[in-house]
């Protein structure tokens, strides 16, 4: 939000934010729209749920929080939230994949190798 | 001594005070949902097919409440528009409408939650599940309290499917939202291997399912108490302080979109996948 605004710049944002408003009132339809629409792989079903929320949340973000033009500084800060962010979410997924060797996810349970001792995963 | 920028914006920065410190609180805040929500998709996608409580959670109630966020936080946006505009009136009532919707989504997830503590699943002993309700809808019975209170059988009002069937279950979860019953059955206690209402210790997800949304929960009462405030007893800087009172509301304003901002990500994910 900068802070020399005129009535006419005001105005003008006022309609913005209205459209916005609808826009995410649609994005909220068409999230619960997808939610009958069947995707073989469940993968793609989060996938397309997490798409629809990131539009959603872009526009609360750029619109009413004003992130479309803000100070450079609230840029740097952000940028460093979002490496530490993607970083956790990528430690976290690639944890998934870190089972002990021999190791795998059996259909209904974890099943550990024969020589895999103590302790559960 | 007095605090500098607290009105004024710095000149390197273009920030003033409350600002920088709203975005710093933001960014830890994004840290926290940002690992719940990373559990919870973890603990979703590796779930074996009938093993996650799916298509428990009432889509036409949490897609209300979402609209009623969202309208919040235009409420909010076109208050601080209004002030900036020096319509003092106009913020006011957006800011009302503002504190409404937000005890309007409390209500409505307080109705929610009171919905999943009234609401069971039996584990009998020959292996067979069911979720239903108990007959006058107690709150948090578990098997102890069976035998606590000395009962010899219950009388319970199965669903029509269980999760553990997802195909039939999902069907019906999308046809009726999961509100449809069999008939009311008598079960006796010595069959009952294991009772929980759909509280934290019932399974993983509700675990992490009352973890987020009371900590969002949490946000919301406490945003509302933050923008009432300002709204209230602290309008009286509006004369004083013009400028360091749009400051507040503009802070205020961040940090309820932020609380909208989780939200539109904990509808679909929580109820929807």
């Amino acid at each position: 939000m900068s802070d020399a605004h005129s009535h006419e710049d005001i105005k003008k944002h006022v309609r913005t934010y209205i459209v916005i408003f609808i826009a995410l009132l649609v994005g909220t339809g068409i999230t619960v729209g997808l939610y009958f629409v069947h995707f073989e792989n469940f993968a793609v079903t989060v996938a397309v749920a997490l798409f629809v929320a990131t539009i959603k949340a872009s526009l609360v973000a750029a619109f009413f929080m004003h992130l479309i033009a803000e100070k450079k500084a609230i840029y740097a800060m952000l940028s460093v939230t979002v490496f530490f962010f993607a970083a956790m979410m990528y430690l976290i997924v690639w944890s998934r994949g870190q089972l002990p060797l021999g190791s795998e996810y059996g259909p209904t349970k974890y099943i550990p190798h024969p020589t895999a001792s103590g302790g559960s995963y | 001594m007095e605090i500098p920028y607290t009105d004024k914006a710095r000149p390197d920065t273009g920030l003033f005070n409350a600002k920088v410190g709203i975005w710093l609180f933001l960014a830890s805040e994004i840290m926290l949902f940002g690992a719940l929500f990373s559990a919870y998709i973890l603990l979703r996608v590796g779930a074996d097919p009938g093993t996650w409580p799916q298509g428990l959670l009432n889509i036409p109630i949490g897609t209300f409440n979402t609209a009623v966020l969202i309208t919040s936080s235009v409420t909010v946006v076109l208050g601080w528009a209004s002030l900036k505009m020096g319509n003092f009136g106009a913020y006011r009532k957006y800011q009302a409408i503002t504190i409404l919707c937000a005890l309007g989504f409390l209500g409505i997830k307080s109705f929610e939650y009171k919905d999943k503590w009234t609401h069971y699943e039996v584990w009998k002993t020959d292996g067979t599940r069911m979720t239903g309700h108990i007959e006058g809808s107690p709150w948090f019975w578990k098997t102890e309290t069976l035998t606590k209170l000395k009962l010899e059988s219950i009388k319970f009002t199965p669903d029509a499917t269980h999760y553990n069937d997802p195909k039939t279950h999902a069907a019906d979860a999308k046809a009726d939202h999961g509100t449809a019953h069999k008939e009311a059955v008598e079960i006796k206690t010595s069959e009952i291997k294991r009772l929980s209402a759909f509280v934290p210790a019932h399974s993983t997800f509700f675990a992490i399912y009352f973890t987020i949304t009371a900590l969002h929960g949490l946000h919301v009462l406490c945003g509302a108490l933050v923008i009432a405030y300002i709204l209230g007893p602290g309008a009286k800087m509006w004369k004083t302080n013009p400028e360091q009172y749009m400051n507040r509301v503009e802070v205020s304003g961040l940090f309820w979109h932020f609380v909208d901002l989780v939200w539109i990500f904990l509808f679909p994910v929580v109820y929807l996948l």
